[in-house]
């Protein structure tokens, strides 16, 4: 049932990427449990615009934890924390009145700082520009029945394809390492017969391509697949490894 | 404005061969001298754009969102439909074809349909070549589920996520050929205006959204693939994002809007909880196979589902429509959901929501297949609701969804404008009045895929591949008006917000120009929105400045194109005085309460030419011609 509840809010301003941001406080009241998270700051961006105050900038664009879109540190915890749940996913009821929530952006040497909450990600792209396809042309296919995939094997991959690509997994690593999307993305591919031909090389640029948009190394401490709100596990990691060491030894 | 369809000559099953075989090649050493300018990288923008890309144009490509794969498309949830017969249910391309046309009640182009049908199963082995997830048999092969409005099952899904997969499919062959250097990609870009030199698309003029500046682009063609204009609705299932300004600022430089008030009501969704909700979320019609609709026979009952005993419920759809049941047309499934409700039959507690009941699924066939089937969609819904499907029925109420109208489009996708091509969703071509479900996917990518990258060569075969210049006077004078357009809405500094607005245009349209529609109601909002528009340009306030990063003065202009696209569609749903599909007008209705079409007057797709601020839109007719379908009420019963 609704219930109405009055948050302090702790959020990071920044005006650009040049400048330098800093904590701000805000108080909201009122707010009903019925919304999501970022409706909750939709009301909030309401006031401020009319008080004459900038509004506080942060992305989304589905609200419905697909397009990966969203993304912010909520309380110490990437998308918040609830388990297998986008910010945009997130709702109010999940909050306590009178409580106290510090709003930050992702937060890595390779995810920049555009305005307050939002992050160029464009180092994902370029990874994924580097060798996160298979090379077939488009009108030449074969009859899609003619690649027969155990279904094991498809649910598998599958499972690594969900990725949405929102970076939590980035901003969650203290070495701010990108070995879950790119893992997962080589394991997908590696996994189908359309994608083996191709497994080696693909590692191998993709990796290039990590270290060199300045991502740190994974140690294996594990925080990504826990704040992954598509669950992805980190067996993508180790697979990623598989192939890349393939890769090495050719 | 002349309305030319270029529908091909000879029999409906050979035309798209017959046209192919007459299209103009360009020479593999000229392509690289064009560039084709494609706007949007949902699934139309990105199969274009690859598509071209690879054939040896160059190519540039623009989207809002801060990467390629974030378009609105990554959100389609049920499947994609083809007529493959992998069932061997007896399915083939005539009967994809006839369902088509037939759940678009007869309001679209024959020829284009077909087509559609024909390269439907293309789509499915280029998609399955990139590695695209399509739900599989133990056996290996591809396994189908089956829709609304069809009774064979032709829908290749990937769990409940199937837009993300075929977009992700799309992304990668469009990341691979920004590797090879043959497409630059512009994230984080809004085009604001289109530049027309010499009657020819010629650029565009677009916003940097991260440091505001306004850049100019020019090609020798230009592909939108912008997505619908849902969302003038203010509470729809499109993302927060998605917009009409780059049709609509289009349709103000020469391109027929038709159409426009074709909007599609989808019945699953979760019901409205209060005045704060910024966007409304689909539940995917593929759980109509296994859910079944409900109310209560008794008004007004207002105990919980599990008290109500079998024989005091109503399966509304069941009753009505014994041989297709559940699964029949949205527009269908919409209306009959909003007569239960407007019968104080509705549940929840609001009144406005039905049962969508999966007890006797689970039951048949356990938790866990239900779990594998819908898994994602249950937790979603429990997120945002906080109950439990497994345990209680869904509450659902339908939400606008899909706008089937949009530019017009020739056969070969080209608009009114000379080397403007319009592709997807922000097209108008093959859906008609209404479009059935998982068939947006197939038409997004049939046109990117397997039409454009055809049929736009006939087009740049014919024009000099000349070198292109964006310091001319025609991109001067639009840039000009961008700017001022930007400017303007910054210096109002009024006392409402942009999102009351918003909000207050989808209340006028939602209850005028929605689900069902009068003269009264259309005349209505013909009054109400020109007032609210006048009100916006006096009284909006849009903080920050034009130089930076301002989600708010995006949104403004977004706003400020949809208060005037409404009242196009209010117009042609007022020009409509028949109900087709999704257009329902009151006084156009069946003893049965089933849309009545009057084919004798309306069998037209209505193209309205834009004709300058403060004047009427004038109203071109393409006739449709049926050379191969005969034009019966639909029933579904
Ligand atoms: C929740 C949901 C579920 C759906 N499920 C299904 C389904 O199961 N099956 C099915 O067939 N269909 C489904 N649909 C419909 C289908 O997803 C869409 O119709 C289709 O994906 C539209 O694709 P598109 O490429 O035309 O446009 P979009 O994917 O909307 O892409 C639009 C692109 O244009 C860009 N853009 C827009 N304006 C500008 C501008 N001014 N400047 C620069 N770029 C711009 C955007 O950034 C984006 O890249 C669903 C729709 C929704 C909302
Ligand atoms: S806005 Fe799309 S995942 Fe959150």
């Amino acid at each position: 049932m609704e219930k109405l509840i009055n948050l302090t809010l702790k959020i990071w301003r920044q005006k650009n990427a040049k400048s330098s941001g800093k904590m701000v406080e805000y108080h909201v009241k009122d707010v009903s449990t019925e919304m999501s998270f970022l409706e909750m700051l939709d009301v909030l961006n309401e006031d401020l615009s009319l008080k004459g105050d900038d509004p506080v900038e942060f992305d989304s664009d589905c609200r419905e934890g697909i397009c990966g879109t969203c993304g912010v540190v909520i309380n110490g915890i990437a998308h918040g924390e609830q388990k297998a749940t986008t910010v945009c996913q997130l709702h109010m009821r999940h909050f306590k009145d009178g409580e106290t929530i510090t709003i930050e952006p992702w937060r890595a040497r390779a995810f920049p700082v555009i305005k307050d909450l939002v992050v160029d990600r464009k180092a994902f792209d370029r990874i994924m520009a580097s060798g996160g396809y298979i090379s077939i042309k488009t009108g030449s296919a074969a009859e899609a029945n003619s690649i027969l995939i155990p279904k094991e094997d498809s649910d598998l991959a599958m499972d690594m394809a969900a990725c949405i690509g929102c970076g939590a997994c980035v901003a969650s690593c203290p070495n701010a390492s990108a070995s879950l999307f790119v893992g997962a993305k080589i394991s997908q591919l590696s996994l189908l017969p359309q994608g083996k031909i191709e497994a080696k090389q693909r590692a191998e640029n993709m990796v290039a391509q990590m270290d060199a948009e300045m991502f740190g190394a994974c140690t294996n401490i594990q925080e990504c697949e826990a704040v992954c709100p598509k669950e992805i596990s980190i067996s993508g990691i180790a697979r990623m490894r598989r192939e890349y060491f393939k890769a090495a030894v050719k | 404005m002349k309305l030319d369809s270029k529908i091909p000559d000879g029999p409906l099953t050979e035309k798209w061969d017959n046209h192919k075989e007459k299209i103009k090649l360009v020479n593999p050493k000229n392509k690289r001298k064009y560039t084709v300018l494609v706007v949007g990288t949902g699934l139309a923008g990105a199969s274009a754009a690859a598509s071209l890309a690879e054939m040896g144009y160059n190519v540039k490509s623009f989207c809002i969102q801060d990467s390629a794969r974030r378009a609105h498309s990554i959100a389609a949830q049920g499947g994609i439909n083809a007529a493959k017969n992998y069932p061997n249910d007896n399915d083939n391309i005539w009967r994809l074809f006839y369902d088509t046309i037939k759940g678009g009640d007869y309001r679209s182009r024959e020829a284009n349909v077909y087509r559609l049908a024909q390269v439907s199963n293309n789509i499915i082995d280029q998609a399955t070549a990139q590695g695209v997830h399509f739900a599989r048999e133990y056996g290996g092969n591809l396994a189908n589920r089956s829709f609304g409005g069809a009774q064979v099952s032709r829908t290749f899904y990937a769990r409940g996520q199937t837009g993300q997969q075929l977009l992700l499919g799309t992304y990668s062959s469009l990341m691979r050929q920004v590797k090879t250097g043959m497409v630059e990609l512009f994230e984080l870009r809004e085009m604001l205006d289109l530049v027309v030199e010499d009657g020819k698309a010629r650029g565009i003029i677009v916003r940097n959204l991260v440091t505001g500046e306004i850049e100019r682009y020019a090609g020798h063609s230009v592909v939108l693939a912008t997505g619908g204009y849902g969302t003038v609705f203010y509470l729809s299932t499109n993302a927060v994002n998605s917009n009409a300004t780059a049709a609509w600022r289009t349709h103000k430089r020469g391109a027929g809007f038709a159409n426009p008030c074709y909007t599609q009501i989808h019945p699953t969704c979760i019901p409205v909880s209060g005045d704060h909700q910024s966007k409304l979320t689909l539940m995917s019609e593929s759980l109509r196979n296994d859910g079944r609709i409900w109310v209560s026979k008794k008004k007004g009952d207002k105990r919980a589902a599990k008290d109500i005993p079998e024989d005091e419920r109503d399966y509304f759809l069941e009753r009505k429509y014994p041989s297709f049941g559940n699964l029949v047309p949205r527009d269908v499934a919409s209306r009959n959901a909003k007569e239960a409700c407007d019968d104080g039959r509705g549940v929840g507690s609001t009144g406005l929501a039905v049962y969508l009941d999966f007890e006797e699924a689970i039951k048949t066939f356990g938790e866990n297949v239900i779990r594998e089937r819908y898994g994602n969609l249950f937790d979603m819904y429990e997120k945002i609701t906080g109950e439990n499907p497994y345990k209680v029925p869904m509450r659902i109420y339908p939400a606008v969804h899909y706008t089937m109208g949009g530019l017009w489009v020739d056969y070969n996708l080209m608009s009114t404008i000379p080397g403007l091509y319009v592709a997807g969703e922000a097209n108008f071509s093959d859906h008609g009045a209404n479009r059935l479900g998982a068939s947006a996917l197939m038409q997004g990518l049939a046109d990117g895929y397997f039409v454009l990258p055809y049929t736009i060569n006939d087009y740049l075969a014919g024009v000099d591949a000349d070198e292109l210049k964006t310091d001319t006077e025609q991109f001067k004078t639009v840039e000009n008006e961008v700017v001022e357009k930007n400017k303007k809405l910054l210096s109002i500094n009024g006392n409402k917000t942009i999102r009351t607005f918003h909000r207050e245009l989808g209340h006028i349209m939602w209850e005028n120009v929605g689900m069902a529609r009068t003269e009264e109601s259309l005349k209505k909002a013909l009054v109400e929105i020109p007032k609210l528009r006048e009100d916006f340009w006096q009284n909006v306030k849009v903080p920050g400045t034009g130089e930076e990063l301002n989600k708010n003065l995006e949104m403004a202009g977004r706003v400020a194109d949809l208060l005037e696209l409404g009242e196009l569609m209010a117009r042609d749903a007022l020009n409509r005085a028949e109900s087709c599909g999704g257009h329902f007008r009151l006084e156009s209705q069946t003893e049965e309460g089933e849309a009545k079409r009057d084919d004798e007057n309306f069998s037209y797709a209505a193209v309205w030419e834009y004709k300058g601020e403060g004047k009427n839109p004038e109203l071109h007719k393409e006739e449709l011609v049926f050379e191969n379908v005969k034009l019966t009420q639909r029933s579904y019963k």
